[in-house]
């Protein structure tokens, strides 16, 4: 029941694509066919990516409330952008060729947050809160950090960093998204193979390395895992915090199942089927492109504050 | 034969185990009693291979759990922990299927669902295997936990606690089954006890712990006596028979 499920998910979200490239189409056709083209994969890859990271990470910290967004990944991603153009300066950051700086975002993003998601889970795994808090307080602090070094900026330089601040799916490179897309499709087939042992590692580290799962391996492969995903979405449109509990949340609703191999594509279909679903909402009907970021922060942080006001722990 | 010596832990700069050097032989149940933070569950652990010893060493029928691969010790040794943590819309059969995973690693083949329904039939829960664990009650859920300690197949099982939740026939039903077990020789059974009559009434053997070491170990019958049950729990007690079984009351 829950695999059907995620058959009907899949054919939404072919049919969404269809009318998101089909919608009004005008001549020239071939350029805005293409132009489209890039758009919807970029918002297929950021949602697949964030929904299957977010259930990665949720099941590693052992924690539903949890994101790579929120114990401090967004924030080093603007701290990264603001060092960038704070070293090169706005002119020199924007003259970087784009596939070269994708690389580059890429490479630094999932080390720095492979690091990151490493250091608060080896240290804290078995307390939550404290882990929570002190990814927040890391948060806080790359935050200040991106912010002190923005007030020594001259204002033309700030607004470059202010760009990279938000998602933004306006102008998407076809090379960047093609190496995206390559990257999160090995990562995805990557964690669909553990996913019997993510299951196991859903019981708890206790009970799993009683069972005889390497607890620790998993984990770490989990966490490179997620920052390939994680890094390779940021890097190619920014930011999103809460799309990705948006989505986990969702998943676990509607398949109402624990396991991995329904869970993670649900996930990446609904991430998916959301970006789409409202950049063709905001961009084609209501004609404001750029409302979906901010939109999906809304929608997203409201669900935040509904989980944990009603949290019931049994 | 679960061999033990000169086994220490300690977390951080406090010792729990001190120096514990025993024997545990096969077949049978062999009940650990103590006081709280006497560092039964600690041993266990240990014996299980999850918390690693400052210093000692354990055998399990020659395996070191320790340093043997993951899945060659989770195929010798069972460990049902206490209170484990809840996975929502788990359904109980689904969780006794956890106890096969040493054996399948994620391809469960049709004698691990026999493995299954057996470990189902023998806890009972046969009627609950669809439910969800946290529509269970916690005396309900302990048995789906420790169905699976058994569907795990392991020569040794290892029990912390297992009669937390519940009720006095279930508790009866469970140290029953446990012993009956453990008398085909299939089994070796070391569980932790609070009750010392369960102790008393099951047990073949009984390990006393206090203060990280064993203050006493032998048959049930010899070693139940007021003196040694006052030297561990600091308080009298008083030995009574009751249709040829012991039962001990406190004082």
């Amino acid at each position: 029941m829950a695999e059907r499920r995620v058959l009907w998910l899949a054919l939404a979200l072919l049919a969404l694509s269809a009318a998101f490239l089909a919608w009004h189409l005008r001549a020239p056709m071939g350029f805005i066919l293409g132009l489209r083209a890039a758009k919807l994969g970029a918002l297929i890859c950021v949602g697949a990516a964030t929904g299957a990271a977010t259930i990665l990470f949720q099941t590693v910290a052992a924690n539903r409330l949890l994101t790579p967004g929120l114990v401090g990944f967004d924030a080093l991603f603007i701290l990264m952008q603001t060092l960038l153009v704070l070293i090169l300066g706005g002119v020199g950051a924007a003259q970087i060729p784009g596939g070269l700086r994708f690389a580059f975002e890429v490479l630094a993003l999932g080390l720095a947050s492979a690091a990151l998601f490493g250091l608060l889970l080896r240290r804290d795994a078995r307390d939550v809160t404290r882990m929570i808090l002190t990814g927040i307080i890391l948060g806080v602090l790359l935050r200040g950090l991106s912010e002190m070094v923005q007030r020594l900026m001259d204002p033309s330089d700030y607004a470059v960093v202010q760009q990279a601040m938000f998602a933004s799916f306006g102008r998407i490179d076809p090379q960047q998204l093609a190496v995206a897309a390559v990257v999160l499709l090995a990562a995805l087939a990557a964690a669909l193979r553990m996913a019997p042992a993510l299951d196991v590692a859903g019981l708890g580290r206790g009970t799993a390395r009683g069972l005889g799962l390497d607890h620790d391996r998993l984990v770490l492969v989990a966490l490179l895992l997620m920052a390939a995903m994680v890094s390779v979405s940021t890097a190619l449109v920014g930011p999103i915090t809460f799309l990705g509990l948006l989505t986990a949340s969702l998943a676990r609703q509607l398949t109402g199942t624990h396991r991995h191999a329904v869970l993670l594509p649900a996930a990446a279909l609904l991430g998916a089927l959301i970006l789409v679903a409202g950049q063709f909402v905001f961009e084609r009907l209501l004609g404001s492109p750029s409302a979906l970021a901010v939109i999906v922060e809304l929608f997203g942080g409201l669900l935040f504050l509904a989980l944990v006001l009603k949290r019931r722990r049994p | 034969m679960i061999e033990i010596s000169d086994l220490s832990y300690a977390v951080g700069q406090t010792p729990i185990l001190h120096g514990i050097t025993t024997t545990l032989e096969r077949g049978g149940i062999t009940a650990l009693i103590g006081p709280n933070g006497a560092g039964k569950s600690t041993l266990l652990h240990c014996l299980a291979g999850l918390e690693r010893p400052a210093s000692g060493r354990v055998r399990i029928d020659g395996l070191d759990p320790f340093t043997a691969p993951h899945r060659q010790r989770a195929r010798a040794v069972a460990l049902l922990q206490q209170s484990p943590a809840l996975v929502s819309r788990l359904k109980v059969r689904e969780l006794v299927g956890f106890g096969r995973w040493p054996h399948h690693q994620g391809r469960p083949g049709p004698e691990d669902r026999a493995q299954i329904d057996r470990a189902l039939t023998a806890f009972a829960l046969t009627e609950l295997q669809d439910r969800a664990l946290d529509t269970l009650s916690g005396g309900q859920r302990q048995r789906a936990f420790i169905a699976m300690t058994y569907a795990q197949d392991t020569p040794w099982m290892l029990l912390d606690e297992p009669l937390n939740a519940l009720d006095p026939r279930h508790a009866r039903d469970l140290m029953a089954r446990l012993h009956g077990l453990s008398r085909d020789g299939a089994r070796s059974i070391v569980i932790v006890l609070h009750d010392i009559n369960a102790a008393a009434g099951w047990a073949d053997h009984i390990v006393a712990m206090k203060d990280g070491r064993i203050l006493a170990q032998d048959h049930s019958a010899a070693l139940l006596t007021p003196e040694v049950l006052r030297d561990l729990y600091d308080t009298p007690f008083e030995l009574l028979q009751h249709k040829g079984r012991p039962v001990v009351v406190a004082r």
